[in-house]
């Protein structure tokens, strides 16, 4: 594997108040991949994007961008990224186009209107360019903040909550925008509360927890490997009860008696299903049809929380 | 150096001052011709001469450092107390620019508009008075050292306020009462003792008659000193913005 694009070492963030929005932090991102930040709402996230643009300092740890230091070089670091904010500010009287541009000369790059028109068509805004930002809707402002952070042609991209508060289509888009970005050989990093955005996009995934990074992995592999699966078994008759030669396996019976389910580790060694279905030979109940399905990165999620503040409470 | 994200930040500032332009320059004509009405022509005609300048010519000076005070610290504290309230704050802070690269953007151009405003009041001063100045070019330098300084001042100010209203209180509260009472109107010659003594203490009075100075050859104080107080005061500033990058104070979490 080649070396990390960006490299974070030890990231802590506390506040004067005492609060420990990051708790020494470690990740690597690799060159091209998508990855996606995922935690509940002030596990910090924003904390650790703001510190690596340099809006927020860091109390300790070092940011590598591309094996360069972010503070050391940061006319370099600042050049290769693009960021999109969480909310939606920008200067609301200015002209979308003039807006865009400001960005790129802000970064040092000077005036490209192919450029820009290019970035606008893309994110189908050419056709308001000239429109003052606050007669734009919030669907087009969030696409406008997407068009600054990339009128610099940064190649890490970070969008913290990309997809908050927006509509079906437009998160469709929003993605497709993602992988064309990606295509394009930009190494993007979203963070989301979102499942389903990590699900549907990422590369790999990693969940964070009161500024703790609790787990890194590839999406799949997580998945596979966190995944609890559940078994359905369409009964031929329906059950009245679950009978007791099954209660071991603690299977679940659905209101019209007419399906078992029964969940199980998928990345145990003994899933217990053969049992189960032996057990169930022997009681003399039979089943139609039966189909296995994977939990969520959803289900492994709040999961992974949940444990984690159990373990904490301990 | 970054030029252009530095130009970037100047022509956007610009662009939010050709927003109001009208206002912007009708609000100190509108003003200055006032104070030649009642400064001027009402009692202007019981006060001849001050120091052998005639009176009209003699405010002159002073009504333009009044205006340059207010309009610097006004514009520098609201160009970037803007960004900071809207947030859009985060784009200059993560762009390739240093501390210096900023403040070069916003307080250049606050202190353009500030220089400009100043001109204008010489211009429609002109109409009521005919004013000669002695050394232009020192003029035109002390105004930009001045500007400069103040809009540095603003810029703190824009960065220590947690609130519009805060961007008001120090130009109000505090630079007017000084300039007023700063012989921008009078000569603190003609003040009886101790009132002479304790209004040198104002640092108003040097800047004021610094750039009087440079109009007319003559001030209160000696041009050396007035320029002294002037560095001083631009470095009490730099060294306040400094301190600003540094620690990240309102700036950065």
């Amino acid at each position: 594997m080649s070396d990390p694009i960006l490299s974070i070492r030890g990231l802590r963030k506390a506040y004067a108040s005492g609060t420990e929005a990051l708790k020494a932090l470690d990740l690597d991102i690799q060159r091209g991949e998508i990855f996606a930040l995922l935690g509940p709402n002030g596990a910090g996230k924003t904390t650790m994007i703001s510190i690596v643009c340099g809006i927020v300092r860091a109390t300790d740890g070092t940011v590598l961008i591309d094996g360069k230091h972010w503070r050391q070089n940061y006319r370099e670091t600042r050049r290769r990224i693009g960021l999109v904010p969480q909310e939606l500010t920008m200067d609301v009287f200015e002209p979308l186009m003039s807006t865009v541009s400001f960005s790129r000369e802000l970064f040092g790059l000077k005036p490209d209107p192919a450029r820009i028109e290019q970035i606008l068509r893309d994110l189908s805004l050419w056709d308001k360019r000239k429109s003052i930002l606050k007669e734009l809707s919030g669907g087009m402002k969030r696409r406008v903040m997407i068009a600054k952070a990339l009128a610099h042609e940064p190649d890490i991209l970070f969008l913290d909550e990309p997809t908050a508060g927006v509509d079906v289509e437009l998160r469709k888009d929003m993605w497709n925008l993602v992988r064309r970005l990606r295509e394009q050989g930009v190494t993007v990093i979203l963070t989301t509360h979102y499942i389903e955005e990590a699900e549907e996009m990422a590369d790999r995934v990693g969940v964070i927890n009161r500024g703790e990074l609790i787990l890194v992995e590839e999406k799949h592999a997580l998945m596979q490997k966190l995944g609890r699966k559940i078994l359905h078994l369409q009964l031929t008759e329906p059950l009245q009860a679950v009978p007791p030669s099954l209660a071991d396996w603690h299977p679940q019976l659905s209101d019209d008696g007419a399906t078992l389910t029964y969940e199980f580790d998928a990345k145990a060694e003994r899933t217990g299903i053969p049992s189960l279905l032996a057990a169930m030979r022997d009681a003399g109940i039979a089943f139609k049809d039966l189909d296995t399905k994977q939990s969520s990165l959803e289900d492994i999620f709040v999961d992974l929380i949940h444990n984690g503040r159990k373990e904490a409470a301990d | 150096m970054n030029w252009r994200g530095i130009w970037a930040i100047y022509k956007f500032e610009l662009h939010r001052f050709r927003r109001t332009l009208w206002t912007g320059l009708a609000v100190p004509v509108i003003t200055t011709s006032l104070y030649f009405i009642v400064f001027g022509a009402a009692i202007g005609s019981q006060m001849t001469e001050i120091s052998g300048i005639p009176y009209g010519a003699f405010i002159v000076p002073g009504l333009m450092m009044l205006s340059l005070f207010t309009e610097s610290i006004f514009n520098a504290s609201f160009g970037i107390h803007m960004p900071r309230f809207t947030g859009t704050i985060y784009e200059i802070l993560s762009a390739p620019l240093s501390a210096f690269e900023t403040v070069l953007g916003y307080v250049g151009a606050a202190a353009t508009k500030a220089m400009l405003v100043a001109l204008v009041i010489f211009g429609t001063a002109h109409l009521f008075v005919p004013v000669q100045v002695l050394h232009p070019g020192l003029m035109l330098l002390y105004l930009a050292l001045v500007a400069l300084s103040f809009c540095m001042f603003g810029f703190i100010v824009g960065i220590w306020a947690k609130g519009f209203e805060q961007l008001q209180v120090i130009p109000l509260l505090i630079v007017t009462p000084l300039t007023f009472l700063g012989g921008a109107f009078y000569s603190i010659d003609m003040l009886a003792e101790p009132w002479r003594t304790i209004t040198l203490f104002n640092p108003v009075v040097y800047l004021i008659n610094g750039f009087r100075w440079t109009f007319f050859g003559t001030a209160d104080v000696s041009f050396g000193a007035a320029l002294a107080a002037t560095l001083a005061f631009a470095g009490v500033c730099l060294a306040g913005i400094w301190w600003i990058f540094r620690t990240g104070y309102r700036l950065k979490a």
